[in-house]
């Protein structure tokens, strides 16, 4: 695509976008968002990147390649599962540390393997949408 | 305790991950092969868990059924993990020899250990919902594996494959949406007690009757198989192996679980409906063998026709059939992955699967001709082969309730297996080939022949030892038979003891 409005366009967009993701991501697990949603629109910011650059310029801001990014993050979600094996926990219980006191209502805020989970789903939902989408692009 | 029933699980899907990301390297398939390993061994010490205790029942991330993921274990499921384990090995010491490094670099273990995580995850969830996700993962797995490669053959087979399971799935999740709506739970333990209470019994048998479509679909049953015979001749043998072994039967095992556990409102209807199609099943498969020459086609039909075996022992649904029932399932893995590997073997020795352009391989290798004949006639039902002990079983119980009609079927069957694993016999080992060329095993260099031999001789090993030694396992089936027909012990494992 040519048009320079949107190239110069995609360049705030893509920034915005990825931002936005993060904040979806970090904003789950208490209120709406997540790393399925988060991960979408991840993928949302370099699909409109790869539109008004080309995919292989898309790819290579990427810096690694979908399929890899997705796996990483199949295992991390897997490792979060895991993580509540040494405390003698069923598979994929929250693990919490509360960081400055021992509930939600009094500590600062809480290191825990559900974020961690995020993460993963997160990774796993931005490889798998771009690669899909760069194979397409890349057909066409 | 949950984590004995985690790692038949988790360890494949890690195993995934590993190989994955080691895919451009040889040991992509040395990491594969320890976690079929690992796995096998974790579904050891399942089996040892479930012998002790009957049933064993595990609620992921502590929430309490009915409201979490229950993971349970019966006998019925432990075994056909187990047997998932064993398969997922034998197929991963096939693929040293028989996958090429391109498809390795595509990433074929990767999808294969998903594929085998699926299967395990279809036999141990409690919840229905659960149940549809695990089904996702094997149908995306095994797409994967299926067109990978990518020759045209096989993306014509993918495109059927993908688009009949797809519609299977799409009724299943409808029944699952309705049944949800109607009793407003979906922990199966739960459904069993919720759905008797229901007042509109009549929905209830509308929606077994989805859900037999749905698994219908799956297991290849009559008139629902044709997406089977399409698809599985074109991928690599030990993908098909894998495909023929397991499959399928998770549509079957699906099957069993739901029509003994929740849909046995209405047995004279439901279960009658089934005992027809399982014979038309039967009939339909062996027939479709006769009129085929490829070596892996005739096989894929009597996949169809030997499901009909374990439809039937569900749909009898007596003690001596189900229990044949779970016999048959465990035995027919056994087999039918261990022909689809000897297929492999006599396409790399003959150069074809087509048996008019191959032969002469009992000459070349009386070994690989005798490692055939050993699954095959146990798939006949030779005494004393475990086939045998299998047909025996379901037959002996539909003449106990007098339904000689379908025993009747049940042996012409029988009978026109034999001649469709004489064809082979005849057509593959017995004529010279005719090109005239000699399939000496020296064409085939040892790295590859011996990683694909060795899982052929325990396959058949395993064949001949249920065959000489049936007692403990059906000793085993028949307790797996009566948990299936009294579910207290798996009802009150899954949802504790109510007051």
């Amino acid at each position: 695509m040519n048009s320079i409005i949107f190239s110069a366009g995609a360049r705030l967009l893509v920034a915005l976008l990825l931002v936005f993701s993060l904040f979806m991501l970090l904003r789950g697990h208490n209120l709406p968002g997540g790393g399925f949603i988060g991960g979408l629109i991840g993928a949302v910011g370099f699909i409109v990147y790869s539109l008004a650059c080309g995919p292989a310029e898309a790819k290579s801001a990427l810096r690694i390649s979908p399929e890899v990014l997705g796996m990483v993050g199949l295992g991390i979600a897997l490792l979060a599962g895991l993580a509540s094996l040494p405390f003698g926990d069923p598979l994929f219980t929250g693990q919490w540390y509360w960081v400055g006191g021992d509930s939600y209502e009094t500590a600062a805020f809480s290191i825990n393997s559900v974020l961690v989970f995020d993460i993963g789903v997160y990774l796993v939902v931005l490889g798998g949408i771009l690669s899909l989408a760069f194979a397409f692009e890349e057909e066409t | 305790m949950s984590w004995l029933l985690v790692f038949p699980i988790a360890v494949p899907f890690v195993t995934a991950v590993l190989a994955y990301l080691v895919r451009m390297s040889f040991w992509g398939r040395w990491v594969s092969l320890a976690g079929s390993v690992v796995t096998l061994i974790a579904a050891i010490a399942l089996t040892v868990a479930v012998l002790r205790e009957g049933v064993v029942a595990a609620q992921m991330s502590n929430w309490d059924a009915p409201f979490g993921i229950t993971l349970v274990a019966d006998y019925l499921g432990v075994v056909m993990v187990l047997i998932t384990a064993i398969t997922g090995l034998a197929t991963a010491i096939y693929a040293l020899g028989e996958i090429e490094v391109r498809l390795e670099k595509l990433g074929y273990h990767a999808l294969f250990q998903t594929l085998i995580a699926g299967v395990s995850g279809a036999f141990l969830t409690g919840d229905l919902f659960n149940l549809y996700v695990w089904f996702e993962v094997m149908l995306i797995a095994s797409f994967g594996l299926l067109v990978l490669g990518g020759s045209r053959a096989q993306l014509d087979a993918g495109l059927k494959y993908v688009a009949l399971n797809l519609v299977s799935t799409l009724v299943f999740l409808s029944g699952i949406g309705l049944l949800y709506g109607l009793t407003g739970t979906l922990n199966m333990a739960d459904l069993a007690g919720a759905v008797a209470e229901v007042e509109n019994q009549g929905l209830v048998t509308v929606i077994a009757m989805m859900f037999m479509f749905g698994f219908g679909v799956k297991a290849a049953i009559f008139p629902l198989f044709f997406w089977l015979p399409a698809s599985y001749h074109t991928p690599s043998f030990a993908v098909s192996a894998v495909f023929a072994g397991l499959l399928t039967k998770v549509g079957v095992y699906a099957l069993m679980r739901m029509f003994t556990l929740v849909f046995v409102g209405d047995v004279g209807f439901t279960h009658e409906i089934l005992i027809w199609v399982s014979a038309a099943t039967m009939l339909t498969g062996v027939l479709g063998a006769a009129a085929q020459t490829d070596f892996r086609k005739i096989l894929s039909f009597h996949i169809i026709s030997q499901i009909g075996y374990m439809t039937l022992g569900l749909a009898l649904y007596t003690p001596l059939a189900l229990m044949g029932g779970v016999f048959y399932l465990v035995h027919h893995i056994i087999v039918k992955a261990n022909l689809f590997l000897v297929s492999g073997v006599a396409n790399k020795l003959a150069g074809h699967t087509d048996l008019n352009r191959i032969g002469g391989l009992y000459k070349s290798s009386p070994v690989l001709a005798a490692l055939f004949i050993v699954p095959a006639f146990s798939l006949a039902g030779f005494p004393p082969l475990s086939g045998f002990w299998a047909k025996y079983l379901i037959v002996k119980a539909a003449i106990e309730i007098d339904a000689w009609f379908i025993a009747f079927i049940a042996l012409l069957v029988g009978l026109l297996t034999i001649f469709s694993m004489t064809k082979i016999w005849g057509m593959a080992f017995w004529k010279p080939h005719p090109d005239g060329i000699d399939p000496t095993p020296d064409r085939v260099p040892t790295r590859i022949r011996l990683p694909m031999m060795i899982p052929i001789v325990g396959l058949a090993a395993m064949t001949v030892v249920i065959g000489f030694f049936p007692e403990p396992f059906v000793v085993f089936a028949e307790i797996a038979a009566l948990q299936l027909l009294d579910p207290e012990a798996y009802v009150t494992t899954v949802l504790g003891e109510r007051p």
